[in-house]
């Protein structure tokens, strides 16, 4: 059963996921400031951390920042109630796997968890839509003199194929029925979705590196 | 671990300085003609104490009247000693009233004198007061050093100046704590009181919305559909206070945001909104929210899902709009042509702005609505 550690500071909200998710995966301990979540996250090593974004004490981000790569093998699925894009674009940056907002059913929680234990992305329609919105003007940033200039245009720039897959992913498709749609197998869909976050986390495009650099990530 | 005020290690922490180098300062001030007493007496009354540090102190009018004793003494030691001493008590005094009557008057008082000096100096040309007591001012200083330049021979003048430039330091090292302490005491007060406005809109906001909902729940507690409308109620108008998502009116995304919450608010479903770029409306656009608004409408009366998607996004050469259901879908051929809702309401209206509309459906497997309209 998939190790889960739980990180928000409502212990009510904790609760209550704990109980939906009950049964379905193996809820190993949780905790409710990011200083007691790095410290139970490194003693328990769980595959999946669900981590909440706004704590007292630097958040979500500073879990993620705290742990970095000491556990390679857990994965981050940040479960929050923000609309902030900044916010969202910020925790995927720092590393984590996928966004989900709280609102969602226990049934596709489960879900959303497993696929990340499993070394898959979750793009809740929001993100999809985030990112859209992000590579939105294909112009790449304006080239730096320093950098790579081939290796960063790639991250700049979405394909034609990616752009449709978030594009039904945004409009609320499940990974079956994109790979249906497209004629495409779901292993393809699961690695054009990876690459979009790998993109978003290496892109230097100005609206993202603006983001980040407000929230000092960069 | 005061060594006996705690003023040494106070000037110590607040300046970087080592606690023995502050000592050794007052020690020498102090054998020196005694100022160095004088001055810790006043330090210690006139320092604030850490928050949280325990205060073992004299009650307040003790201390009062000690650092008017310490002051009055420091005073008569410099005027016994400085020429024209009979002019310098005077006029100390006189600047002590002014600062009894300062450390009187309450916050608001203070910051209008502050605000009166400041625009004295930096009026702008449109502030005729203003000007007007800058320039009588400057005439009235220069006057006094015409007359005082006439008057005194160049002798005296030196010795007026040193003892005048003496007592202003003096004045400064006996005032400048207390006046310190004023700015600081003015800056908190200002700031604990934007705090507290804040804090009064955010209870108002509460208390008007939040409050009321809650209310509203509990009375309707037996009814599960209608609770979750009241609380996606509630959730988006805290949204739209938290997050500011309420995008300018006039605009594609706030017109499909409004369209969603009343679709939400009417059939007690939750509608997931994400727009891609935004655009102002004209009338082909304002159709294509109106027909999206009537897709979601129908998803919400006939799909029996309680969960919709709207999805829209301004591409370079036309805005695309989808409406989304996992519900029990169904033929759309077999849609007889009297019926409004789809050949009028959408396709109909769509059409006639230069709009597509597709619809995809089969029973079981929900619906989606594409409705594209060109730039």
């Amino acid at each position: 059963m998939t190790t889960v550690y739980l990180v928000d500071d409502h212990a009510m909200f904790r609760a209550g996921v704990r109980a939906e998710l009950g049964g379905r995966v193996d809820v190993v301990g949780e905790a409710g400031s990011p200083a007691d979540a790095v410290a139970g996250i490194l003693a328990r090593a769980p595959q999946v951390v669900l981590l909440d974004v706004h704590m007292p004490d630097g958040g979500g981000l500073a879990v993620l920042r705290q742990v970095g790569g000491r556990l390679p093998a857990t994965r981050f699925l940040v479960l929050s109630v923000s609309d902030a894009a900044e916010d969202v674009i910020a925790l995927i940056r720092a590393g984590a796997r996928g966004y989900v907002t709280k609102t969602i059913s226990a049934d596709e929680l489960a879900d959303a968890v497993e696929r990340v234990a499993g070394g898959d992305v979750v793009f809740s329609p929001r993100l999809a839509g985030f990112v859209l919105d992000a590579f939105r003007n294909a112009t790449a940033a304006p080239p730096s003199a320093a950098s790579a200039p081939t290796a960063d245009a790639e991250y700049d720039q979405l394909t034609p194929r990616e752009r449709e897959v978030l594009r039904l992913l945004a409009r609320g498709y499940a990974y079956k029925e994109i790979a249906a749609e497209l004629f495409i197998s779901v292993k393809t869909v699961e690695t054009h979705a990876s690459n979009v976050l790998r993109k978003l986390r290496l892109s230097s495009r100005h609206q993202l590196t603006r983001w980040a650099a407000d929230r000092r990530i960069t | 671990m005061g060594w006996f005020g705690g003023v040494v290690t106070g000037i110590a922490l607040h300046t970087g300085l080592r606690r023995r180098t502050v000592a050794v300062l007052f020690l020498a001030l102090a054998v020196s003609g005694g100022l160095g007493v004088a001055l810790y007496a006043t330090y210690w009354i006139v320092l604030p104490t850490p928050a949280g540090a325990r205060r073992s102190r004299l009650p307040r009018p003790v201390e009062y009247a000690l650092l008017a004793v310490v002051v009055l003494a420091a005073t008569a030691l410099l005027a016994s000693r400085i020429a024209g001493g009979g002019l310098f008590v005077p006029t100390l005094l006189a600047c002590l009233g002014g600062a009894t009557i300062w450390r009187q008057a309450a916050g608001p008082d203070r910051e209008r004198w502050l605000q009166a000096s400041r625009t004295t100096f930096g009026a702008p040309p449109a502030d005729r007061t203003g000007q007007l007591r800058l320039v009588a001012g400057a005439a009235l200083v220069v006057a006094g050093g015409v007359i005082v330049l006439q008057r005194a021979n160049v002798d005296t003048l030196r010795d007026g100046l040193w003892a005048t430039g003496v007592t202003v330091v003096g004045l400064a090292l006996l005032g400048g704590p207390w006046w310190i302490r004023l700015t600081s005491q003015l800056g908190a007060e200002r700031a604990e009181r934007i705090r507290s406005q804040e804090r009064a809109d955010i209870a108002a906001h509460l208390h008007d919305s939040v409050l009321q909902t809650l209310a509203l729940i509990q009375r309707n507690a037996d009814s599960s559909r209608e609770v979750t409308r009241l609380a996606r109620g509630q959730e988006r108008e805290l949204r739209g206070l938290l997050y500011g998502t309420r995008a300018a009116g006039g605009q594609l995304s706030a017109e499909l945001r409004t369209a969603a919450a009343e679709v939400e608010d009417a059939y007690a479903v939750k509608v997931e909104v994400v727009v891609v770029g935004d655009l102002a409306l004209d009338d082909a656009l304002a159709a294509a929210c109106a027909a999206a608004r009537e897709a979601m409408v129908n998803a919400a009366r006939h799909s029996g899902a309680t969960d919709v998607a709207l999805y829209a996004e301004v591409e370079a050469d036309a805005v695309s709009v989808f409406v989304r259901d996992r519900g029990v879908g169904f033929e759309p051929d077999a849609v007889a042509d009297d019926r409004q809702g789809v050949r009028g309401s959408i396709i109909g209206r769509v059409e006639r702005s230069g709009g597509t509309v597709s619809i995809r459906s089969s029973p079981g497997s929900g619906t989606e609505v594409a409705i594209r309209m060109r730039r």
